[in-house]
């Protein structure tokens, strides 16, 4: 059965040879940093859960460490991908158009798929990581078009794929990162302070009640990074408490309202990093926040909006 | 209360822009100590975090194909797919990708889109194209925002399309969360409630789209101006 664990072993294997590649590459001007980086996030990988907790933590200080204080350097101007045009390497359009469908068409028919997909009474994947699983499959049938269809040498796969990692940079932790934040809050009773204080402050009528629960929505998570940390938090502290049990509102139009205003607030935090601070990554902004200034007149219309038409409809 | 000083040590570091690694680790170490922990134990707990969520950065595996297809020259080809499509503006192009996005996540395909699948790859270059073919060379600061406003189409139209998918892991939440506290509800129902957000969002950024294209057409097509002299 493929399951969680082969894909730990597959990333674990592409970073170790990311590390690789930087060791070995002499024009880099941080290659020891990046092999160190890289190569402890490949060690993750591959041998996390034999580690320990304790040895786990001291990963994560040496990773953030590295990152923190000047180990990797910003991304280079590409070397390998600016060339390819010029020496008649272009891929055939139908070549490239089938690659790059291969990845969300493949995700997509293993996610389906794997339900039904048995072996001698043995499902062939996971289902609990039926997306994970399929992700990688996806990611591995286009490389391999890609060798084949696109006729690239095998060792591309590597230095393009590590190019784009040293692209996005140490914001490519980030998202695991602040999930793991998210579990030490968890852990030490964070969101059920938060829930009585904004309970305590939002004392008032219906509509009063209404709104502190949208802004608390989207403020909570944008202190979170996620709407789904935030939803419990807040409807347990003043959803079902006042809106619901004092003023008698209808718990459907609010909780679906009210994810919907938690979703606002996740468009305008860095905290959401795989969302908004990733991207600025991989597009080579200036500055890291562009994502976030670019939506943040959406994200406050439509939060207004939202708060009105719950304001309107949860009471009726 | 002083369990909330990690948050407040979130906030302030991420307001200040140092590393924002560096901010959540000493985020992480305080808000253990203020539950109690001892020092030891809080890494442990970090460590045994961090191992938990390695899900979460499964999603690097797509990067070498992508890299691949950079290499074959995909972004040239959606650069000049665009070129040559006369009606085509930045905001037009946005907008059509933003509904395409919004429409797949709301059947429940999310997988079908994303930063590093499609905005990398194909939407930025074609949103760029789009504004290039028209107006010349962008200058750096046009560029960069024509990049933003790529990668916030894509977000948008993934939060406010998604919920429309009654299997999707909110609704999935809301229904759980509300069961546990005595309340039952249909995920149906939730998933009718996100219509007239998503109405609402194709709506405001379809017109931010438009006024985006105005903006770009004022401050690009005299040449003087070029160059990022407006605001």
């Amino acid at each position: 059965m493929i399951g969680l664990g082969s894909v730990y072993l597959v990333a674990g294997l592409m970073f170790a040879g990311f590390a690789l590649a930087s060791a070995r590459d002499r024009s880099h001007p941080k290659r020891w940093g990046h092999a160190a980086f890289w190569g402890l996030f490949a060690l993750s990988f591959l041998l996390g859960d034999r580690l320990g907790d304790l040895a786990n933590g001291a990963l994560v200080i040496a990773l953030v460490l590295i990152a923190g204080l000047g180990g990797l350097a910003p991304a280079r101007p590409p070397a390998t991908a600016a060339t390819p045009a010029a020496a008649g390497n272009t891929g055939s359009g139908l070549g490239l158009l089938v690659t790059a469908l291969a990845i969300p068409l493949v995700t997509l028919a293993g996610v389906l798929a794997a339900p039904r997909l048995q072996w001698r009474e043995m499902p062939l994947i996971d289902p609990r990581h039926a997306t994970l699983v399929s992700l990688m499959l996806g990611a591995a049938v286009a490389v391999l078009l890609g060798l084949l269809l696109l006729r690239q040498p095998p060792r591309a796969a590597v230095d393009e794929g590590r190019r784009l990692m040293d692209t996005v940079g140490w914001a490519a932790l980030l998202p695991q990162m602040l999930a793991a934040l998210g579990a030490v809050f968890a852990l030490a009773g964070v969101g059920p302070v938060i829930g009585e204080l904004a309970g305590r402050l939002a004392i008032g009528g219906p509509y009063a009640s209404v709104v502190a629960y949208g802004l608390g929505m989207a403020l909570f998570t944008m202190i979170m990074g996620n709407a789904f940390a935030a939803f419990p938090v807040m409807t347990a502290g003043i959803g079902l408490p006042l809106v619901v049990q004092a003023h008698g509102g209808d718990p459907v139009a609010m909780g679906a309202i009210g994810m919907l205003s938690g979703f606002c607030g996740t468009l305008m935090t860095p905290m959401a990093a795989n969302f908004n601070l990733v991207p600025a990554a991989l597009l080579e902004l200036h500055d890291r926040h562009a994502v976030i200034k670019a939506q943040l007149p959406t994200a406050l219309a439509l939060l207004a909006f939202n708060i009105a038409l719950m304001a309107l409809v949860v009471y009726r | 209360m002083l369990i909330l000083s990690g948050i407040v040590v979130v906030m302030a570091g991420f307001a200040a822009r140092i590393n924002p690694l560096l901010v959540i680790v000493v985020a992480a170490l305080l808000t253990g100590l203020a539950a109690g922990l001892n020092i030891i134990e809080v890494v442990a707990a970090l460590g045994k975090a961090f191992n938990d969520s390695r899900y979460i950065s499964v999603v690097w595996l797509i990067l070498p194909a992508i890299g691949l297809l950079e290499r074959a020259g995909l972004q040239q080809r959606a650069r000049t797919l665009i070129a040559g499509l006369r009606s085509a503006t930045t905001g037009r192009l946005l907008m059509l990708y933003f509904t395409l996005r919004q429409i797949t996540a709301a059947l429940g395909l999310t997988s079908l889109g994303g930063h590093a699948q499609m905005v990398r790859p194909l939407i930025a270059p074609m949103a760029e194209a789009a504004a290039e073919s028209r107006f010349g060379p962008l200058p750096d600061i046009w560029r960069q925002r024509v990049r933003a406003q790529a990668a916030a189409v894509d977000n948008i139209a993934l939060f406010f399309g998604e919920d429309l998918f009654v299997a999707i892991g909110s609704i999935l939440l809301i229904v759980g969360f509300l069961a546990g506290n005595g309340v039952t509800v249909a995920p149906l129902a939730l998933a009718l409630w996100a219509i007239p957000t998503a109405l609402a969002a194709a709506l405001i950024h379809g017109i931010r789209l438009h006024r985006f294209d105005r903006r770009l057409r004022r401050a690009l097509s005299v040449p003087d101006l070029a160059g990022g002299a407006t605001r």
